[in-house]
């Protein structure tokens, strides 16, 4: 099928259009406003067979969601940055609910100053509330992942709800060819509606999102827990079932040049095609730089990502995102941690960049690479750095 | 492997169709298999406030997703910018500038001419075209015609820039028929 002319939102839009989905409950809010709009003609022009809820709030809107849910519908929403935030109280619930909601975030930096424009903080702060969490390179990873997501979370060995982040305006509001697939495909990718065994059911009543106590509180986290853990092996199922069909090949951990390379940038999202880019450029100068894309942030894929820096000397790790106060990044901690347990730990140069949408050119990657080199040469670990910040 | 592509940057106002115009761009250039990533800069959206729009194009994959700071070419929507921003700023040596104008020896027409001989100007008057056939100054695809005759239909072709106007006028009645003749008459009327 010839490429479809789409932004980041739209590819979202076109892909839970297939997917056609019981119920979508969502309030907009740039840069996700797009993903709203398109959807809610879709249900106008009866292309869609989806209950739309208009809710008053993102609050609302995880609440509608996580209702429909439960009552066993496939269900999508969408979001970001202060949405996000209004919704978080019922963010944590849909996870503790076991509600499988799709999620498609299109990352925007937190308020305040307000700004509209394009950090993957917002869907961080998902981190640590029982969400798989995903970030998308391209429209066409977007469009992609946001099928794929129904298939991982609704896995009934899963039953999470899943994010999926695209960059703001870097790819929401960007036009990218994306190859389409059919409904009819991903209707036999999904196996039709929605099989749910856990649902509010008048003929089977069952209580769920109930008071738990001393008594059951830690267990039912633990399974929240164990649900995670999981889901990884129905990640790399669903992903290689997909490319059976499409031809496209997902991976949880992914990366570029990496076999023979001594150094490697870690990112997530679009400024992955920037670190590539710079990756080419300091190939064709003689440097042994590969890169390694985080595509599933949670659950974290330790094994793979340790399998794939075992031979590399130095990690750079750069990342769109800032924690106050830590030792370093988010995406930088998971890093660290796993890092601990190699054979033969590599240095390490953290940088945080381009929060509120700052660019960060081609020629900066390869500039953050040499400054990192030059410390890692020197025998040191570079200490945690906020790249481009005037002083 | 370094990839040729081709940067675009066009300025406008909020309200022109800048966004569009990028978008039209890029429509055109994936029909013809080519690779894009097309998308506006975004402040406060305000109408009337100038604001750029960005095209890169190339017949390779490419993965670059930073905004354009050295253009191979320029296009100018609203001749009024000439004398308010910089409309040459990083525009790559022997590149191209297109600008919507009613006469090219204005004086901020000719500055341009003498700040940056190197370049090749085309003007056309995009805003009398958008009038007379679309029946609005919205210059946003009055404009892509003469970028077409400009570049020699390398970028994109003006028969594919008409099959990319009616896939997004699509039953919208006689739009479509409006715009494609708007892009004819500017593609045989710019003047470099």
């Amino acid at each position: 099928m010839s490429k479809i002319a789409v932004t980041g939102d739209d590819a979202i839009a076109q892909a839970a259009k297939l997917v056609n989905p019981d119920v979508v409950a969502a309030y907009p809010i740039t840069p996700q406003t797009i993903i709203v709009e398109r959807f809610s003609d879709f249900v106008a022009n009866g292309e869609v067979d989806t209950e739309f809820v208009c809710v008053e709030s993102e609050h609302s809107a995880m609440s509608a969601c996580i209702g429909a849910s439960t009552a066993g519908g496939r269900v999508f929403t969408s979001s970001a940055s202060a949405g996000l935030m209004l919704m978080f109280e019922i963010v944590q619930i849909a996870s503790s609910s076991r509600t499988p909601i799709v999620c498609a975030i299109a990352n925007r930096a937190i308020s305040g100053p307000i700004n509209i424009h394009g950090e993957q903080t917002d869907q961080l702060l998902f981190r640590d509330s029982g969400w798989i969490s995903q970030f998308a390179e391209t429209n066409q990873e977007a469009y992609d992942q946001t099928i794929m997501a129904f298939k991982i979370g609704e896995h009934p060995e899963v039953l999470l709800p899943v994010a999926v982040g695209i960059d703001g305006f870097i790819l929401s509001h960007a036009i990218e060819g994306v190859e389409p697939v059919t409904k009819e495909l991903v209707s036999d990718f999904l196996g039709g509606e929605r099989k749910s065994t856990l649902r509010l059911d008048p003929d089977n009543p069952v209580s769920i999102g109930l008071l738990h106590l001393q008594d059951y509180y830690m267990e039912a986290r633990a399974q929240v827990r164990d649900a995670q853990q999981r889901s990884k092996q129905i990640i790399i199922d669903t992903f290689k079932d997909w490319q059976k069909l499409t031809g496209r090949e997902y991976n949880p951990i992914e990366s570029y040049q990496i076999d023979d390379a001594d150094y490697a940038f870690v990112t997530m999202g679009s400024g992955a095609g920037n670190a590539r880019t710079a990756v080419d450029e300091l190939r064709a100068n003689g440097e042994k730089v590969g890169l390694i894309k985080v595509r599933v942030y949670r659950p974290w894929f330790g094994n793979e990502f340790s399998t794939l820096t075992k031979n590399i000397k130095g990690i750079i790790s750069v990342e769109r995102a800032h924690s106050f106060g830590s030792p370093g990044g988010i995406l930088g901690q998971d890093v660290k941690s796993t890092l601990f347990d190699a054979k033969q730990t590599p240095y390490i140069a953290e940088y945080c960049y381009g929060l509120g949408g700052r660019d960060c050119l081609v020629k900066e990657w390869t500039e953050i690479y040499n400054r990192s080199i030059q410390g890692f040469n020197e025998g040191e670990n570079l200490p945690y750095f906020w790249w481009g910040v005037r002083e | 492997m370094i990839i040729n592509i081709i940067d675009i940057r066009l300025h406008g106002r909020g309200g022109q169709g800048v966004m569009t115009s990028s978008y039209l761009i890029a429509e055109a250039a994936l029909l013809e298999d080519k690779h894009v990533h097309a998308f506006p800069t975004f402040g406060p959206e305000r109408s009337g406030a100038p604001i750029a729009a960005f095209a890169r194009i190339s017949d390779e994959k490419f993965y670059m997703k930073t905004e354009v700071y050295e253009p191979d070419i320029v296009i100018v929507q609203d001749p009024s910018l000439l004398s308010q921003i910089d409309v040459t700023a990083g525009l790559q040596q022997g590149g191209l500038i297109l600008i919507n104008t009613n006469d090219p020896n204005k004086a901020d027409v000719q500055a341009v001419k003498q700040k940056r001989p190197d370049v090749k100007l085309a003007t056309v008057d995009a805003s009398k075209i958008a009038k007379e056939e679309i029946g609005l100054a919205v210059t946003n695809t009055a404009i892509l015609g003469a970028l077409c005759k400009v570049t020699d239909n390398k970028i994109i072709k003006l028969e594919v820039l008409e099959t990319a106007i009616k896939n997004r006028f699509k039953g919208k009645g006689a739009i479509s028929d409006k715009n494609i003749k708007a892009i004819n008459r500017s593609y045989s009327e710019v003047s470099i």
